[in-house]
């Protein structure tokens, strides 16, 4: 590993007039800032690399090996196992932990919450960057008020509300409430990017008389696909990561938890070996991960745009 | 586009079409309004007036609106002994955890300003803790700090010579022996918080990246010609500019994790010393099963936030800072 910090050519050199001191003050300075970087660097991405390095290590060993020797930081060839994640996957009936049910919940919800949410948001988005209406105001604060709402404040009433419906532990009373909490979060999302978009291709194509849903549809989404993706992305990430609504609403029924509820219940039990429950950890991340990775540009960008106008 | 301009139509037709765009408007933004309406807007009504029933979870499904109408919730709330220590740790918890992922995630732009090879890629392994599924992570994060086999406590004791296993999770008071002194410290809170260091300063580090690569380089450069250091450069020049982000992302993150309830639930269950606000209103929710006291529980929750965030606000304002 090099030390050497990256040059920049810009980076004019200050005055050599300067007072004596100031001068090697600053060389001090710019040389512990040069070992300090990349050493921070370092840091930060051992930091947040090791856990995810741990999960796979322990997913990959019997539990005897773990507890003989805990602190192996690679897997042996001879130790090396998948047992565990035949194990986690394979259903209760047949002797496993049923985890290939929790992950069909959760995709399932999650799929839905987003097809849900991008059906519902973008028009909303629209309406809001481009067709302004009575209380338009109004309505973004709403928005935003939302997204800042606790949800262990809103947990209790839905739960009554579900259980009244009869809709508690049915995984639909799950879509409707990650709709209604990514819904705003995605108007805003888009919105930016809607606004990005010029005006005048869409009076051209109100001139071809298109109306506003055609123009919606036939110039507006083709042009903010990426945006788009984007937050179907973050709607996914969101209802797959879910926890405490999941907890609330579905604990009673196994058959119907989805993969984060899953991990966290079998979690708490002592019956289940923790190099399995690891197994399970990683089948409950890779998704998401592979997913972030697949789409890093796409996804940061749009978050950073969303945040951008504060 | 030229149409609008020539044939320009009379006053009367003009405002029949701003009236359609606003209707057409409107239409569009219907479905949102509704579902935000009906799940989340009365409910939240609702939780008020449940705050003031007396309900229990059996009788959830039979109670009718404005049935036992009660302050018994209230004075539930409010007697309890572990009312201020509760709000006492969500304080600390949420102060802690706020300063340290924003910390962390400073350092981290800074360190990533300057481009070099493979930075994308080092952006992107950064936002890992931020994206993964916090079931998964915070599961992690017990076994590697597990007293019996975490690697945590195992390569503590090889390297730095740990007498005994530290249990950081279950632990509500330890002592760390620094120079012949020995200092309390609340072990499990200060990993929580640690934890929540590491979950969120990406989010942070996101944005302070955004803000310091969107700043114009002249102030700093005019800076370095006038013969100012790096340091006085940053604290002068750079910080004072990231000011109006940092303020941003303080609140909404102290708004987050005072209400934060999956991190504290599924690293200690709220145990040795980590019982915040939200944990307890589970409690008292699933354990108790008085939906009526955990609504109380939940108003104050929501009250406690809004009058910290007033005056958080009215700080900055005085201060002369832009939000």
């Amino acid at each position: 590993v090099t030390t050497t910090a990256p040059s920049t050519p810009t980076r004019a050199r200050p005055p050599q007039s300067g007072p004596k001191r100031r001068w090697s003050r600053d060389r001090a300075e710019r040389a512990v800032l040069r070992v300090l970087r990349p050493l921070t660097i370092a840091a930060l991405l051992a930091a947040v690399v090791l856990p995810f390095y741990y999960m796979l290590l322990l997913s990959l060993r019997p539990i005897e090996s773990l507890l003989l020797r805990p602190g192996s930081l690679v897997v042996g060839l001879d130790e090396l196992t998948w047992a565990t994640y035949t194990e986690v996957l394979t259903s209760v009936g047949d002797g496993g932990q049923g985890f290939l049910r929790f992950m069909a919940n959760s995709a399932a919800v999650a799929t839905t919450s987003v097809l849900l949410a991008l059906t519902i948001a973008i028009p909303g988005a629209y309406a809001i960057s481009r067709l302004p209406f009575p209380g338009h105001r109004q309505v973004s604060g709403l928005f935003v008020a939302v997204y800042l709402f606790p949800a262990i404040i809103l947990a209790i009433p839905l739960f009554v509300v579900l259980t009244r419906l009869q809709l508690r532990g049915q995984l639909v009373g799950l879509v409707l409430v990650y709709v209604s909490q990514t819904v705003p979060v995605a108007i805003y999302m888009m919105r930016n990017y809607f606004q990005t978009i010029p005006e005048s291709v869409e009076e051209a194509g109100l001139v071809d008389g298109l109306g506003r849903v055609g123009v919606l549809a036939r110039i507006v989404l083709p042009l903010a696909l990426p945006s788009i993706m984007a937050t179907g992305l973050f709607v996914f990430v969101i209802a797959w990561n879910e926890f405490l609504f999941a907890l609330l609403f579905l604990v009673e029924q196994r058959d119907r938890w989805t993969v984060s509820l899953g991990l966290a219940q079998l979690s708490g039990s002592v019956e289940v070996p923790t190099t399995v429950l690891m197994a399970g950890s990683v089948v409950v991340s890779l998704p998401v991960i592979v997913l972030f990775f697949l789409t890093e540009r796409l996804l940061t960008e749009g978050l950073a745009s969303g945040a951008e106008k504060g | 586009m030229a149409t609008t301009a020539t044939t320009r139509p009379p006053a009367g037709h003009r405002r029949t079409l701003t009236q359609r765009r606003a209707r057409t408007g409107l239409a569009l933004i219907t479905p949102t309004l509704l579902i935000v309406v009906a799940v989340i807007v009365l409910p939240l009504l609702w939780s008020v007036l449940i705050a003031f029933q007396r309900l229990r979870l059996i009788n959830v499904g039979r109670a009718g609106l404005f049935e036992n109408l009660t302050l018994e919730n209230f004075e539930r709330v409010f007697a309890s002994a572990e009312l201020l220590s509760t709000l006492w740790t969500t304080v600390i918890y949420t102060v802690g955890s706020t300063v340290l992922s924003i910390g962390i995630g400073l350092a981290a732009a800074l360190a990533l300003r300057q481009p070099f090879r493979g930075r994308t890629a080092v952006r992107a392994v950064m936002l890992l803790p931020y994206v993964a599924p916090v079931v998964a992570v915070t599961f992690v994060w017990r076994i590697m700090l597990n007293p019996e086999f975490g690697i945590v406590n195992t390569w503590g004791r090889r390297l730095f010579g740990w007498e005994d296993p530290i249990a950081f999770l279950s632990q509500a008071q330890g002592t760390l022996t620094l120079l012949g002194l020995e200092i309390p410290v609340p072990t499990a809170l200060l990993t929580v918080i640690a934890f929540e260091g590491w979950r969120y300063f990406p989010f942070a580090f996101l944005f302070l990246l955004a803000r310091l690569q969107a700043l114009p380089g002249e102030l700093e450069e005019a800076a370095r010609m006038d013969g100012a250091t790096p340091l006085q450069t940053f604290r002068f020049v750079t910080l004072p500019q990231l000011m109006p982000v940092i303020a941003v992302l303080a609140v909404l993150r102290a708004i987050w994790t005072f209400n934060e309830f999956d991190d504290i639930f599924l690293l200690t269950g709220g145990a040795a010393g980590t019982q915040v606000v939200s944990v307890r209103v589970y409690e008292l929710l699933t354990v108790q099963r008085n939906v009526g006291a955990a609504s109380a529980q939940s108003l104050f929750l929501a009250v406690v936030l809004v009058v910290l965030l007033l005056g958080y606000l009215r700080l900055l304002r005085s201060r002369g800072e832009q939000l």
